[in-house]
């Protein structure tokens, strides 16, 4: 595992978060110094070990399919950057 | 008449007011004083005196028609992470600066209907990513405390919840809530001198509470005594059908099962805590409540936690990969800050790039790098499979024995600054409280005592899944036979 400049770029990029050359140097260390040091986990024998994903060990509640919230557009909006007529705005995607 | 108010534990506060021996206003009044005073040590982001004042109004008016409250009329802060109705939410983040949400969190929620009045939102690290709270973007909180050898030292409060631990520990307010990540409640309460508190995951409800990495987030609470942490924690509790993971459970008397006897109790101290170039005095502290437990009746029986060394690697895979997928949400389309660019693409790029700060940025990378193709299995499931074990880990030693004693922190509060470039040794810092954390277990820290700088030092007693009774107990008979009476100097200054 290497994390240079062209890898923060590319993970970067996938987060959707713009660097810059600056931003490129000053995380790549960083990053190949905090993945590397995770790399120690690959020496636990985990042969057999199921994945943890809840620790909660409660199953998953099911609630009957109806409308219990709704008619609140204007609270939904309220803190939008742009919004009209009920839609959020964003710039055009479509030429 | 002096600021003397302030210094009064939660139960004594509300044992006055029922006998009218001051009232809400005053209350309230003395605290808001207070958070002028300390005003310094940046422990809010925003601050609500007005909207806290009318709220003391109302609290009046129903102790005098006797209609008092569970936790009327008593000032805490709210950790800004709690969304809050028509009240500005941050997450001490720029990308939230704006935003005022138009719900209540449940936890919030249920402190108002209990009767408390906030008096404002407390600073954290961005979006609870920190130890130190030094990466809030409205600046880093200050301790209250200071260290005798270096009076001169500006120390971090202990993070996320470090604006919430600070104002309890300086008599801004008598409890505050936290939220709990990998010890952001337990490691500001030990750097603060004051108790910190995580319940079992979902013992309550993370409605509302803006998410960072939500297979371990959950609420907590500071008090300056354990009583008082069970008083708001027992308020805070309890299943809530809006959070899916919040546990269809009844919720024990935590306050009423306090003061039990400990005779018989069997406390587990595990080797693995041993760690190399642990303080001296950390270990004294330990081995005296150890020794305090033991006076009091407990078994003291040895343990071993055989994964914990892998905790926070774990917990540093684990951890931002949620985040970087939880953060997402951060559009510039919804709410929250927009950065226009040419198009809708780069409007996400430089919306995101202005708007996160350097260690949520750090920690969004590493989850995407962890949760991209390739890297999946390496990284997210091996991970996983390591947090299986070290659950496992504790139910296995929790065969032999009924809650857990370790220190809660390697160290006391730093000076602000230190360590701010070596993030790993900053993720070292949560060394002792992570492990808990993955295996969703609760845990508190109480005042153990302090350093030769003159620090405090705290204990964390980790309970069982579901049996914040026992830990409630432990840390209570603990708490009595410690006697830590030292406050800060300038709660000190405050209730002259």
């Amino acid at each position: 595992m290497s994390i240079d400049k062209t890898t923060v770029q590319k993970i970067a990029s996938l987060a959707r978060i713009k660097v810059t050359e600056e931003d490129l140097a000053y995380y790549a260390p960083q990053l190949q110094n905090i993945l590397g040091w995770a790399e120690q986990l690959q020496e636990v024998n985990t042969n057999g070990v199921e994945p943890l994903l809840s620790v909660s060990e409660i199953a998953c509640r099911l609630r009957t399919d109806v409308v219990n919230d709704g008619d609140k557009v204007d609270d939904i909006l309220k803190n939008a950057p742009e919004s009209v007529e009920g839609f959020f705005v964003v710039s055009k995607i479509v030429e | 008449m002096t600021n003397s108010l302030i210094s009064l534990t939660i139960t004594e506060a509300l044992k006055g007011l029922k006998d009218k021996k001051f009232s809400a206003t005053e209350l309230v009044s003395a605290h808001i004083k207070q958070v002028e005073a300390c005003d310094h040590l940046n422990a809010f982001i925003t601050k609500t005196p007005e909207l806290a004042l009318k709220q003391a109004a109302e609290s009046d008016a129903r102790i005098a028609k006797g209609e008092m409250r569970v936790l009327e009329g008593i000032p805490i802060a709210m950790k800004d992470l709690y969304c809050t109705k028509a009240v500005t939410t941050t997450a001490a983040s720029q990308i939230l600066k704006n935003f005022v949400p138009t719900y209540e969190s449940t936890v919030s929620q249920k402190l108002l209907d209990a009767g408390t009045i906030s008096v404002g939102k407390a600073n954290l690290d961005e979006f609870a990513m920190g130890g130190s709270n030094t990466n809030s973007s409205f600046g880093p909180v200050e301790n209250p405390w200071k260290s005798s050898t270096h009076p001169d030292k500006k120390l971090v409060s202990g993070g996320s919840s470090g604006g919430s631990a600070a104002a309890v520990a300086a008599g801004m307010v008598m409890a505050s809530t936290g939220t709990d990540t990998g010890g952001s409640t337990r490691q500001p309460g030990s750097f603060c001198g004051i108790v910190g508190v995580k319940p079992t995951y979902g013992r309550c409800s993370r409605w509302g509470i803006i998410a960072f990495a939500s297979s371990l987030d959950q609420a907590g609470i500071f008090a300056r005594n354990v009583e008082d942490s069970a008083l708001l924690l027992q308020t805070i509790s309890g299943f809530d059908p809006k959070d899916s993971t919040s546990a269809q459970m009844e919720v024990p008397d935590f306050t009423g099962l306090l003061k039990q006897d400990i005779k018989g109790l069997r406390v587990g101290i595990p080797k693995e805590y041993r760690v190399d170039g642990m303080p001296a005095e950390i270990t004294a502290v330990w081995d005296k409540g150890i020794q305090l437990l033991k006076e009091a009746g407990a078994t003291i029986i040895d343990i071993s936690l055989p994964h914990t060394k892998y905790a926070v690697p774990t917990y540093y895979i684990i951890a931002p990969s949620e985040a970087s997928s939880n953060l997402a949400r951060y559009d510039g389309v919804r709410y929250g800050l927009r950065v226009d660019g040419k198009d809708l693409q780069e409007t996400y790029d430089l919306t995101r790039a202005a708007g996160f700060g350097k260690e949520v940025k750090r920690r969004i990378m590493i989850g995407t790098y962890c949760l991209s193709s390739g890297y999946y299995d390496a990284y997210y499931t091996k991970a996983q499979k390591v947090r299986r074990l070290i659950a496992n880990d504790f139910r296995s030693a929790f065969e032999t024995c009924d809650v857990i004693l370790t220190p809660t922190a390697p160290s006391s509060a730093f000076a602000i600054g230190e360590n701010d470039d070596d993030p790993i040794k900053m993720y070292l810092g949560d060394v002792f409280t992570i492990p808990a954390s993955l295996a969703g277990l609760p845990g508190i820290s109480v005042p153990g005592g302090l350093d030769n700088q003159g620090l405090p030092l705290g204990l964390q007693i980790i309970g069982k899944a579901w049996d914040e009774v026992t830990m409630f107990k432990t840390a209570y008979a603990l708490e009595q036979a410690v006697g830590f009476k030292d406050v800060s100097p300038l709660m000190k200054r405050g209730a002259a």
